[in-house]
């Protein structure tokens, strides 16, 4: 995997040699003692490179547990009447034998399977794996940095992360099962262990599996923005970074300021757990008895959990927005239309996003008048969203298409964007949510707008940087296959929710044939169904590419083979340990420069030519 | 606490970077808590009960804390070594007794019958000095550590060192802060 390959010296290392800059890294041999062990160089690495890999790999194995829970709560959708009997021995008494021998998934065991399924996509697949890959990859290299600002916190995020997902995994396995009561955990449900079989100790891990997630998550972010703002190589002022960078920096802050609300959250519903405390519950009325709590709220916890829910969404797919514009640009050979546009409208979705928690909450009982604060907020947010999608067609435009799999992915990312975005007008609009709350047709939003937004943010990023990662190239037809099979797979699953959700099918229900009003969907259901077991197994298609290439695919014998001005392509194909054996890069320009004055590319380091233009951009 | 490198921008240090934008998430988990108190304040069903006089009695430690503390970190700027190591280990204690006033507040709360169990106007004050205090005691570690360097380290306020008492300083003067801050929000909101 790691055979480094005979370097011929380039253009870019004269230049760097040149013009570079001389932080006299190697003088003390920092890299030395990361080579030392198997251990330090693979398990308790502090390079930001490997330690990239392990939060991709990890969340690679977290995405696979977590589809294949919603492929079986999809058979039970989709068939509700097939014998599960061959499940029996994978998941024990989760499957209910009935007296004909039948088999169904027991009713507790949907509704974990459903919370599972969308806690580890969101905190552990498109958070920490998504977040926690690119941004410490991308960092360092993008800005010209040898490392994160600490290493040492650095991977101490990692190993946080990995014992969230150790303390989760676990309570898949407890007797009661792991919590059911929803991705969201609402009390009272959450509070109260003799709720559901999920509430007692599944809940308390969820709620030390969601603790040392915020610590990591906390831990990373404030490493990506200290780098960010303080390791920068000489030139690269902030209008000289990627959009990537932007995007990362952008993230960072949003999860640094909302995370800790969230841990607010759990720790008053851990306290109402275990210590009594009535902040969430008030006059429950339980098994027939009546329960002491008085004076507590649990729209409170919504507040408090939404004021992180929401941001979060964004934390998810702002990286993959910096993604797609980076490859994007690289893909058309035009430069990014609107590059501050792009950075600015960034910005202005991190803060407003800030502002409208209270959208998820318009059937709690809210005051009206508060509500239309929040709609137009909400509604305002579209405005960023569409300036960044505008931006995105116009580079598009007249551009010298490259059409590689990292570009598809791009393009699936933006028609999904464009999908979901436009429904949450819909739902941002109080009006058109109170009947379309907890239907399908939320569903239906939010996995085009951010689930499958996000995954093909990033697909693309590994297709595209997956040569710098492993020094190998994955198998592009294979890529290509997956590309179609799963962007039509993924309508074909999420699109007919749409038309559920608008006759008034609730999200989260076992079965629907007890309500007259719910039936008539069986087909449907039974397509969306396989679709989503055809696009699983695509899925594994990529997991086994991907694993392959690294040991089998073909070699990348080219320094910059997707002609890119940004300086992660200046480093050696296999970068060191420091990055850049030598002097660090100095940036010139911006990294868009494509197709200027005739010229194909020129890298961020080249120096403006004589009489060339200089262009504020 | 390693750093790879040294920030090439002038301007702020990384690391004490990195311990602001800390102090930015701490600050948003108390905003978050003391947000929702003033939310659960103005739904009713509200108890009233007077804060407890060692409240009163920490705050004025805590403040004379941060006044040592400040005089520990002057003392060894300016090669004042006996200085330096006596308001260190006052810092220390100060600390300490806040500790105990706290301790003794949540009695005092306990005696007039403000339970942790009981309406929320108790829970919230508990819950949220409670998390406060568990802040300080992180901030007592530090400082034995700090107590640690200065007497077994010979002394010399190199560069490095310098760094390291200045982020410890900090993050003192914070926890202060942030004290004086909630007590004056449970004093304005009861
Ligand atoms: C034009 C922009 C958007 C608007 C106006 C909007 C609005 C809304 C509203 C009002 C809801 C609540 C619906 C309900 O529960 O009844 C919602 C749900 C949701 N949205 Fe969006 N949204 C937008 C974009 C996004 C984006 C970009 C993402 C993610 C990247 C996202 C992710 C979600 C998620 C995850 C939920 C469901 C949470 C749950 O109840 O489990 N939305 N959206
Ligand atoms: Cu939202």
């Amino acid at each position: 995997m790691s055979t480094q390959n005979i370097e011929v010296r380039e253009e870019v290392d004269e230049i760097i040699e040149k013009n570079g800059y001389d932080d006299h890294f190697h003088d003390h041999h920092a890299s030395d003692k990361y080579k030392s062990s198997f251990v330090g160089k693979y398990i308790f690495s502090l390079d930001h490179k490997m330690i990239s890999r392990q939060f991709l790999i990890t969340g690679i194995v977290w995405a696979i547990i977590g589809a294949a829970f919603s492929v079986i709560f999809r058979l039970q959708l989709g068939f509700p009447e097939a014998d599960m009997a061959w499940l029996k021995p994978l998941l024990g008494k989760w499957i209910v034998l009935n007296d004909a021998g039948i088999g169904s998934i027991s009713q507790d065991f949907y509704y974990a399977l459903v919370t599972m399924h969308g806690t580890i996509l969101i905190f552990f697949v498109l958070t920490a794996g998504l977040s926690g890959t690119y941004s410490n990859f991308l960092i360092p290299l993008q800005v010209g940095a040898r490392d994160m600002a600490s290493p040492l916190l650095n991977m101490l995020s990692y190993w946080f992360f990995f014992l969230a997902g150790l303390v989760m995994l676990y309570s898949l396995f407890l007797s009661t099962g792991p919590f059911s009561g929803g991705w969201t955990a609402y009390p009272p449900l959450s509070a109260l262990p003799q709720a559901s079989s999920g509430s007692k100790g599944g809940m308390n891990l969820w709620i030390i599996s969601m603790t040392l997630f915020i610590v990591s998550q906390l831990l990373g972010g404030i490493n990506y923005v200290t780098t960010i703002l303080n390791l920068r190589t000489k030139g690269m002022s902030m209008w000289k970074m990627p959009l990537t960078i932007w995007s990362f920096l952008v993230t960072a802050i949003l999860g640094i300021l909302t995370f800790p609300v969230l841990f607010a959250g759990v720790l008053l519903l851990l306290f109402d757990r275990s210590m009594g405390t009535s902040f969430y519950l008030s006059e429950i009325f339980i098994q027939g008895a009546a329960l002491e709590n008085v004076g507590g709220s649990p729209i409170l916890y919504q507040h408090l959990f939404w004021f992180l829910g929401h941001p979060e969404v964004y934390i998810v797919i702002l990286p993959a927005m910096g993604i797609v514009s980076e490859i994007m640009s690289v893909n058309s050979r035009k430069p990014i239309f609107g590059y501050r546009a792009m950075a600015y409208s960034l910005m202005a979705i991190a803060f407003l996003s800030l502002l409208v928690w209270a959208h998820h909450m318009f059937t709690s009982g809210m005051n009206p008048f508060i509500t239309n604060f929040f709609v137009l907020f909400t509604l305002i947010i579209a405005m960023p969203s569409s300036i960044k999608t505008f931006n995105w067609l116009t580079t598009l435009f007249r551009g010298n298409l490259r059409l590689n799999s990292a570009m598809l992915y791009c393009i699936g990312f933006v028609s999904f964007f464009i999908s979901g975005g436009l429904t949450g007008i819909w739902v941002g609009s109080s009006t058109l949510d109170i009947p379309l709350h907890d239907t399908y047709f939320v569903v239906a939003h939010f996995h085009l707008v951010m689930g499958v937004a996000a995954f093909f943010g990033m697909f693309a990023g590994l297709s595209y940087w997956y040569p710098k990662m492993f020094g190998r190239y994955m198998n592009e037809t294979v890529l290509k296959v997956h590309f179609w099979i799963t962007l039509i797979g993924a309508y074909c699953i999420f699109w007919p929710q749409h038309y559920l959700g608008l006759a008034g099918v609730p999200r989260r229900y076992y079965r629907f044939d007890s309500f007259n009003s719910f039936t008539g969907w069986e087909g449907v259901n039974e397509f969306i169904t396989i679709s989503a077991i055809v696009v699983f197994f695509t899925q594994l298609l990529w997991v086994f590419n991907f694993f392959y290439s690294m040991w089998r695919g073909k070699k990348v014998t080219e320094r910059n083979p997707w002609h890119s001005n940004s300086i992660e392509w200046t480093t050696p194909i296999i970068p060191p340990h420091g990055n850049w054996p030598g002097k660090l890069p100095k940036v010139e320009r911006w990294p868009y420069d494509y197709g200027k004055d005739g010229k194909d590319y020129i890298t961020q380091i080249t120096p403006y030519a004589e009489g060339e233009e200089v262009i504020a951009h | 606490m390693d750093v790879t490198l040294v920030s090439k921008n002038k301007g702020i240090q990384p690391l004490k970077f990195a311990l602001w934008a800390g102090f930015a998430s701490i600050i948003m988990m108390f905003i978050a808590l003391t947000s929702a108190y003033i939310v659960r304040h103005s739904a009713g069903n509200w108890l009233e009960f007077k804060l407890p006089n060692a409240f009163i009695f920490s705050t004025i430690t805590i403040i004379l804390s941060s006044i040592t503390m400040h005089m520990s970190y002057s003392g060894f700027k300016k090669g004042s070594e006996t200085n330096y190591k006596l308001f260190l280990i006052a810092t220390l204690a100060l600390g300490l007794i806040f500790i105990m006033f706290q301790y003794q507040g949540w009695q005092e709360m306990h005696h007039i019958g403000v339970d942790l169990d009981g309406n929320p106007s108790g829970s919230f004050v508990y819950v949220i000095s409670g998390l406060h205090a568990a802040h300080v005691l992180g901030g007592l570690a530090i400082l034995t550590v700090a107590i640690l360097h200065a007497f077994s380290l010979k002394y010399k306020p190199t560069e490095k060192r310098l760094l390291r008492f200045q982020l410890s300083t900090q993050y003192w003067h914070f926890v202060d802060i942030l004290w004086v801050y909630l007590f004056v929000f449970f004093l304005l909101f009861r």
